[in-house]
């Protein structure tokens, strides 16, 4: 059980640069008035952000785009869509989508 | 499902707003982070690190992308402070989720509030925008609920992968590393089913896919992640005025 001395001085220096864009918004935002367009600028993000990441992690491969590195992953996603908005399931997307890659697989 | 909007409209708390209510909206993000925690336990135990290392990134750096980073930069003998400024960097985007959850905060003091968005991930951000969309405020106890819940999750994840690591060498052919994408993919649609925007919002979403694709060719995926978000929030927010 041991920890490095200047590898912990590294996670904390890395955990602290990461704690304060966590905490700080949350920490002076509630405490002010947000005017009404910046209102409606946050309540994009959630979109953004979540389609941001789903195309990182279907249309990226290490970084750079490749549809065929992804081809399985993009077919997959379909019915993870598709049971999303039937089903508006969490848990049933993720299922769904597990599922389907591990089927695709297979075959191809 | 009328009466249960009507009562989550009120301030009186109802079981919604329990603890154990945010342990049970956790589980279903836990596989997707089960199966990114694993995998970085196994990179952090190849590239040396102790498992009581391990622990303490789990625990007070608690973020999937730079976990993995740091131990890649670890590997390849860079500098402290050249880690923990590209830690910074790959981590930036949660200034962007704290504050979009910031109006829904606004009845807990500084402190609370600090203690909410010390443990905030992608996923955790994801579920609670979905109960916001319900009601004008989060409870803070079903937020620790999640959080804590998401938190413990990626601990043992990532303990998991630095101790089974060596025998699970191949953890995708049960699909695991598809849960992320398919709980991004459920997040994404839950957030768009919850409002009356359908169409900007699809719209919004593949701008911000467009810009993050377009970006991947000259900068970092964490740079383009940030740059996506704000510049679709932008747009989303300058088309809805022009309606």
């Amino acid at each position: 059980m041991e920890i490095r001395w200047d590898l912990f001085l590294i996670i904390m220096g890395a955990a602290l640069v990461t704690f304060l864009p966590r905490v700080l918004p949350l920490m002076i935002l509630t405490r002010l008035k947000i005017p009404e367009w910046g209102m409606r600028w946050l309540s994009f993000v959630p979109i953004s952000v979540m389609a941001a990441l789903i195309a990182q992690e279907l249309l990226l491969n290490e970084g750079s785009f490749s549809i065929q590195e992804n081809v399985i992953s993009i077919v997959a996603a379909v019915p993870a869509v598709l049971i999303a908005v039937w089903k508006r399931s969490l848990l049933g997307t993720v299922l769904v989508g597990m599922i389907s890659i591990m089927i695709l697989r297979a075959i191809f | 499902m009328q009466l249960e909007n009507h009562a989550s409209k009120t301030h009186l708390p109802n079981k919604e707003d329990t603890f154990l209510q945010g342990v049970k909206d956790c589980i279903p993000t836990l596989l997707g982070y089960l199966s990114i925690g694993f995998a970085a336990g196994v990179v952090q135990k190849t590239a040396g690190l102790t498992i009581a290392e391990i622990a303490l990134i789990s625990l007070f750096l608690y973020a999937g992308s730079a976990q993995f980073i740091m131990a890649s930069m670890l590997v390849a003998g860079s500098s402290g402070a050249a880690i923990i400024f590209t830690v910074f960097f790959v981590n930036l985007r949660h200034i962007l989720l704290s504050a979009a959850l910031s109006p829904y905060f606004k009845h807990l003091s500084s402190f609370k509030n600090m203690l909410i968005g010390a443990l905030l991930t992608d996923e955790t951000f994801g579920v609670a925008i979905n109960q916001a969309a319900k009601r004008k405020q989060i409870s803070e106890k079903w937020m620790h609920g999640l959080n804590i819940t998401a938190y413990l999750n990626w601990l043992a994840a990532n303990l998991a992968g630095a101790f089974l690591g060596q025998w699970i060498t191949n953890p995708e052919q049960y699909g695991l590393d598809f849960a992320l994408p398919a709980m991004f993919i459920g997040l994404l649609v839950l957030a768009i089913s919850a409002r009356k925007r359908i169409k900007l919002d699809i719209f919004v979403a593949l701008c911000a896919a467009a810009i993050v694709v377009g970006f991947s060719f000259f900068s970092s995926s964490s740079l383009s992640i940030i740059i996506a978000t704000i510049a679709a929030s932008t747009i989303g927010m300058v088309m809805e005025k022009w309606k």
